[in-house]
This record gives structure tokens, sequence and C-alpha cells, in this order.
């Protein structure tokens, strides 16, 4: 009986983020590739942040996940050029985020040398667009603390870089 | 749902890919898996003590700015610190792993921060000297993020895919870090009489130790990189935060070289040796422990 292993790509392409596990690491753009040949496969990830200390379970996530669906020969890799950015967050992505209470990255940004964030954030549980920075950094490298002045919920912003 | 959360899957798994990110857990090589071949043209011993430079002004920034837990005026502060620190070790983690395959040594990045004694370390003497107050940090990170910021920049275009890889990416979170220390520079300068003498002090402090990050070192100049193209960009962005600041810039003359020699030679302020004995001490203290 010849038993046929479901696609790596498809597989890999499946695994949460550790950090935010509503995302699969390829729509938050750290699937760089995947390569199969034969029953051997190599995937690649480019990390997030310099210092984002979830590359390591990343890599075990993918890992385990593809030994479970049957691949023995599984290899994976880091690719750290070009560099990881937030606008190879996908569509999907971004909507996943926004559901899950957090505010997307914007799509273009520039870098601000004087003076205080004037970005237009909408508020993901209320949709206003009356929000204010709590501060730059969060619970995690990625993420801003944020608070709405119209539901006055609080919420994480996902930074661009 | 048991398989999409991390510490499940870690504590199911069976592989050997389970590290923790502390000391002696095998933490994965941040290197994992990427094309290490020097570029033709590259000289390795060279390129390993660039990258020791580099990454000795981010770990030991970093080792600074993480001994304000505990003890920033904020917790959104601390927070931020402690974030800002994570970006420069995970710059210092790559660096130093580069500079172990560069000179063919195989020394891990491991290795070049527990294991080097304070000579040896690359750093400029800007990163190392004690923290002082909050106005004092924040006036080094503006002096630190503003010139690394660019020197990332020019470095986009290096011949080493692993350096430029750090530099292109280095470059957006330093951007970050400049404009968390900018933000605090205007908030203080421009806020009370009190907090502008405390801003103007701590600027007028660090001022002498900004000229090392423009002072070419050989192995720089070796590798194509000559930092005095930053001195006149930096100085002008500087200048814009301080004036905007309503402070003065500062005019000290730049902290004298011993005998010619800086923290680029491994030359260093007293400051670096109590540092690096706490920094260093539990690798010392149990060496080659893993758990």
């Amino acid at each position: 009986m010849v038993i046929t292993l479901p696609s790596a790509a498809e597989v890999a392409a499946t695994v949460p983020d550790p950090e935010l596990p509503m995302l699969t690491l390829a729509d938050l753009g750290v699937l760089a590739g995947v390569e199969q040949q034969g029953e051997a496969v190599t995937v690649w990830l480019t990390p997030t942040y310099s210092g984002c200390p979830a590359v390591a379970e990343m890599a075990a996530d993918v890992d385990t996940r593809l030994r479970k669906v049957g691949y023995v020969d599984v290899s994976v890799r880091l690719r750290l050029d070009p560099p990881w950015s937030t606008d190879l967050i996908t569509a999907e992505g971004r909507r996943k985020l926004a559901e899950a209470g957090i505010a997307p990255p914007a799509a273009e940004h520039g870098v601000l040398r004087l003076g205080p964030t004037r970005l237009a954030v909408d508020c993901p549980q209320c949709g206003s667009a009356d929000t204010e920075e709590l501060s730059r950094f969060g619970s995690t490298a990625c993420k801003a603390l944020w608070r709405c002045r119209a539901c006055r919920e609080p919420f994480e912003r996902m930074k661009e870089i | 749902m048991t398989d999409d959360h991390v510490y499940l899957t870690l504590a199911e798994s069976d592989h050997e890919a389970e590290a923790r990110w502390a000391y002696g857990t095998g933490f994965a090589d941040p290197l994992l898996g990427v094309d290490t071949a020097l570029a033709p043209d590259v000289d390795g011993a060279d390129l390993s003590l660039y990258c020791q430079m580099l990454g000795d002004d981010a770990l030991i920034l970093s080792q600074r700015l993480i001994e304000w837990c505990t003890r920033a005026p904020e917790l959104e502060e601390e927070v931020a610190l402690a974030n800002l620190g994570l970006d420069l070790l995970g710059q210092a983690r790559l660096l130093l792993s580069r500079a172990g395959q560069a000179d063919g040594s195989g020394r891990g990045e491991d290795d070049f921060a527990y294991w080097r004694p304070e000579h040896e370390f690359r750093n400029v003497r800007l990163v190392e000297v004690a923290n002082g107050d909050f106005a004092f940090s924040v006036a080094r990170l503006l002096l630190f993020a503003t010139a690394r910021g660019a020197l990332y920049e020019l470095l986009a275009g290096a011949p080493d895919p692993v350096l430029r890889a750090v530099a292109v990416r280095g470059a957006k979170e330093l951007a970050y870090h400049q404009e968390y220390a900018t933000a605090w520079t205007l908030r203080l300068g421009d806020g009370t009489a009190y907090s502008a003498e405390r801003m103007q002090a701590g600027l007028d402090a660090v001022w002498p130790l900004l000229d090392e990050l423009f002072t070419p070192h050989e192995v720089e100049l070796r590798l194509g990189v000559d930092p005095t193209a930053l001195r006149e960009p930096v100085l002008a962005a500087l200048a814009e935060v301080i004036t905007e600041a309503r402070l003065t810039v500062p005019t000290a003359l730049p902290l004298a070289r011993i005998g010619g020699r800086a923290g680029r030679d491994g030359v260093h302020t007293e400051a670096l040796g109590p540092l690096l004995a706490e920094f260093q001490s539990v690798a010392r203290e149990h060496p080659g422990a893993t758990w």
C-alpha cells in the first residue's frame, strides 16, 4: 500500500505563530519557503524582530507538525535576507489580527523624527478612530499598547517595522 | 487546539529543538541554516572583528538597558527599555555568531559573550558607562540610536550577507529606539526647569563619548566602511532634536584616547569590568552547565 503524505507546503502553512496563535506563520509572512524533494522537506523561516525569542518555538512547531503527518527528513532553516517586515502580513492575517482585538499595522509607514506619534489607528473593538497610544511597547517585541477613548477599551496594536 | 498552544507543544515535543532562551539551555543558533559563505573579497578575520565591534556595542548597551528593570520611573518605561534591550540583544546574537563563523574559529555567541576577558571586548565606551539617572540613559540612547541607525543604513550595502541582513532590519529597529529617545528628550527638555536641567546634564555627560562612533578603526576601513561619513548627518539630526527640546547642543571635547587607543581596541573605562563580572558570573561559576 502506498501512503501519500499531505503536501509539506500545505502542512507548514497551517502552523500557528506561538505568540499570535490566531495567525499562521504563513499569515504572518514568516514562512519564507518550503522545498520538497521526495520525502525530504526544507522549510525556510524569516524571523520577525532581531531579538524575537519565538523563533526557536516556530522552528520546533514546524518540525513537530511535519513529523506528525509522517515526514521523517525535516530541516528548518532561517532566511534573514530579505528581512521580515509587517508589510509581509497577508490581508487574511490583518483580518485575523483585528478579529482578535489587535489593531493591525498600517500598510505603509514613515519614520517620525520629532514629536509624538500621529498615526490614525482604529479601535479593533468599536471601530472608532478616537484612540491614543499608552506605551510604544507591549507584551511582546512586536506590539504597542493603545486605548480607545470612545469605548474605553485598551487594546494592543502591532507596530510597523 | 492543544497543538496550537506553544507551551503545550513544547511540553509534548520529543525532538531536540525545545530549548529555552537562557544560558546553558542549548538555545537555537540564531544563524540556523543561513548560508555562511564569505564574499570573495572579504577578509574573514577583519569581518569577525568588525562583527565583534558592532555585536559588543549591542550586547553591552542591551545589558545597561535591562538594568532599568525594577528601577524605571514607570512600569511602561521598564517594558520599553527591556524591549529596546531585546532588539539589541538579538542583533548582538547574530553579529557574534557571525564573528565565530567568519574567523573560522567556530566560536559561538556564548563563547564571545561569556568567555572573553575585558580587553577583548570591542565596544565603544559610550555603551559601557554606568546608567546614571533616567535623563542620562535617555541621552545615551539618543546618541547611540541616531548614530547606529545611520551606520546600519550605510551597511545595507555591505558585502557580507549576514551583516547586511542585520543592518537592514536593525535600521528599522534603531529608528524606533531613536523615536523613543527623541520623545523623552523633548518631554524632559521642554518640561519643567528641573527636568530640563537634568536632561541637559545628561546630554553634557554623554557628549564626550560620541566622537568614538565616528572614529574609524583600521578594520572598518579595510572592509570599506568609513564612519567619519556619519559625523555630519548624525550631528545635524541630534542638533535638531536638542534644539526642538529647548536645550543646548553640548560643545564638550571628546574623551581622550589612551595611547591612541579606545573601546574598539579593547581599552575601556572602569565601568566595563564590574558589568562583565556580573554578566559573566553564572557562565563562569558553572562552566558548561545545562538545564
